[in-house]
């Protein structure tokens, strides 16, 4: 039954653990010769502490990064904090990748708007990666990342400097309210998503973070004249499976852990709205 | 397909030649009648009715090892699943809800643990000559006598059981009985039909489901939701029993140094259920759950399957503590469309 068995975790190595946040953590994870297995850019994997259990993370590296894959986790549960107590060197499980990933192919030739509130930002990491190390395939990039306060924020030299740092690539960072060491924006995701004025031409919009903001965002991007076709989202459901059996992740008639996590706007808005 | 007719005299005779083959049949503990192995020198009497704990549990036990590993060790063991298995007295309902569920475990990417179980399970199916109150299987295209899922079919003549083989596992039991058996007269054929047709007029419940899958969506604000989900207690019952739920949990749980991970019946009528870690819930109260199940079974199930997650075997309205009717759901939403 091994070798079929889509249930059955393989063990993966904590190579480094960067903490990012006073909640989030990094982990950097290898399998037993490299990758674990191939995905692309918006897929997740369950990841097993034993005997804890299994939790479904979005895998945060680009599949570009051959060396490992990572996860940026926040202590919320049980398996994430259980997930915070690990060393490097330790053992976990991990499977799959599941789910649809971002449609890499048809935001060619694109300009690319991401926005991101706090963790949120973990799963548009791997296409920003992605792109990034697919240049050519795409138009001007333009990062919103937002956080409740400067220390809220993961990655932090990586957005600010390698990603700032891309031709043809701005970054806008915001934090929720003053802090006495905050320069930037201050003020919540979605209006300065408005305040920036993006236009809609030729331009893809992928938002992720807390429902309440992705809620706001999707009014502020249609305001700004974006089509639903034009807004890709990825959702978040509690899963057991991670395969289409277990029924919990059900969206109307689609499973989000099979032909989700990534919907278009004009996708979820021909589902239930029970996200 | 051909008939042979087993003469009731030769009952205990039919079981002996079955008992060392892992056979299970429906049996009464405590109150509730459920299938449970047939020990080497009982005789099962099939009795009328249907078992309270649908035999899904055979292919999909309520908690099943998915494996097991030792505390500081990853080295991970499956069970290995391998023993033969004869489901004897299955009705014809459960039997179709078996067809049903093959969809979702065979869908996509195999299900290892719950597919190797069918594959291991041979169904004897018996019709049934006395529906119980809140059967409504001939609206869902089930029927007393329906051979969907079974490998061979026995129908009660009275003083004999008319066997009729349907797949090669059928045809390979009755192989290993054949001396008990006699070549079924068209007597006997005629005797099975009317009393099929008996049968069929003792069901006095009905489901009318034609346009409840395309209409279910356009009724998802409509105020029969909270009406009909009021008095649930959210206990569960109704999707433990039912034949064709299949929703799991999977859980870590040790004993010592042993420990193993585990996947056991869940439901669609917990609050849990759908519970995010955060605190957010996708279907917070019970009129999204009860609205769900509703869904799942008459609309998401045939979108992606074709077919409707319902065999009509009555059981979650004869076990409801608080008397949910699913028929009187199914009316009430055809009165809405």
């Amino acid at each position: 039954m091994s070798n079929a068995n889509p249930l059955m975790p393989q063990m993966a190595t904590i190579l480094d653990i960067i903490a990012e946040t006073p909640e989030i953590k990094t982990l950097r994870v290898s399998g037993k010769d490299g990758l674990p297995f191939d995905f692309m850019p918006g897929q997740c994997a369950m990841l097993s502490v034993l005997p804890v259990g299994e939790a479904i993370f979005s895998i945060t590296s680009s599949p570009t990064c051959r060396d490992c894959l990572e996860f940026s986790i926040k202590k919320t549960g049980k398996v994430s904090n259980s997930l915070h107590s690990l060393e490097p060197g330790q053992q976990i499980g991990i499977r799959g990748p599941y789910g649809n990933g971002f449609p890499v192919e048809e935001m060619k030739g694109k300009d690319l708007l991401f926005i991101g509130g706090g963790i949120g930002l973990a799963p548009l990491r791997s296409l920003i990666g992605y792109c990034f190390a697919n240049r050519d395939h795409y138009g001007q990039i333009d990062i919103v990342y937002g956080a409740r306060s400067p220390a809220d924020m993961i990655r932090k030299s990586e957005v600010k400097e390698t990603w700032a740092g891309q031709p043809n690539t701005k970054v806008h960072l915001t934090v929720d309210a003053e802090f006495p060491d905050w320069k930037g924006h201050v003020g919540f995701v979605p209006t300065y998503v408005t305040e920036l004025a993006f236009t809609p031409e030729n331009k893809v919009a992928i938002t992720c973070g807390p429902p309440i903001m992705i809620k706001f965002v999707l009014q502020a991007l249609d305001k700004l004249g974006f089509a639903p076709e034009q807004v890709i989202t990825t959702l978040e459901m509690r899963m057991k499976c991670g395969v289409g059996k277990c029924g919990r992740c059900n969206l109307g008639p689609v499973y989000v852990c099979k032909d989700g996590p990534v919907f278009s706007l004009a996708e979820l808005n021909e589902l239930p709205g029970e996200y | 397909m051909s008939a042979m007719l087993l003469n009731k005299e030769k009952w205990p005779e039919f079981i002996g030649k079955l008992t060392g083959k892992n056979l299970w049949a429906p049996k009464l503990e405590g109150e509730a009648m459920r299938f449970a192995p047939v020990a080497e020198d009982e005789v099962p009497e099939l009795t009328d009715g249907n078992t309270r704990i649908p035999p899904k549990n055979i292919v999909f036990p309520q908690t099943e090892t998915m494996y097991r590993f030792q505390l500081g060790d990853f080295e991970m063991k499956e069970p290995e699943l391998k023993e033969e298995m004869i489901l004897l007295g299955i009705r014809p309902c459960d039997a179709r809800a078996m067809v049903i569920v093959d969809k979702l475990f065979s869908w996509d990417v195999d299900d290892p643990y719950y597919l190797k179980r069918r594959e291991l399970v041979t169904l004897v199916g018996l019709a049934c000559s006395e529906p119980g109150l809140n059967c409504f299987c001939t609206s869902l295209g089930g029927g007393p006598a329906s051979t969907e899922g079974l490998d061979l079919l026995m129908v009660d003549l009275g003083d004999s059981y008319l066997l009729e083989t349907i797949t090669p596992k059928g045809e390979a039991l009755v192989s290993e009985v054949s001396e008990l058996l006699i070549e079924a007269d068209t007597e006997k054929i005629k005797m099975k039909k009317k009393m099929v047709s008996e049968s069929e007029g003792k069901i006095k419940r009905s489901v009318d489901h034609k346009g409840i899958p395309e209409g279910l969506p356009g009724l998802w604000e409509d105020p029969l939701w909270k009406s009909v989900s009021a008095s649930c207690l959210g206990c569960g019952t109704c999707t433990y029993l039912c034949p064709t739920c299949h929703c799991f949990d999977i859980q870590d749980e040790t004993e010592g140094f042993e420990a193993r991970r585990c996947r056991m019946w869940d439901s669609c009528m917990f609050e849990e259920y759908t519970l995010h870690t955060s605190g957010h819930n996708p279907r917070p109260t019970r009129r999204e759950r009860t609205r769900n199940r509703i869904n799942h079974k008459y609309n998401y199930y045939v979108d992606k399957f074709d077919v409707i997650a319902c065999v009509g075997c009555g059981r979650c309205i004869n076990l409801c503590p608080v008397n949910i009717d699913i028929v009187e759901i199914l009316r009430q939403v055809k009165e809405a469309l």
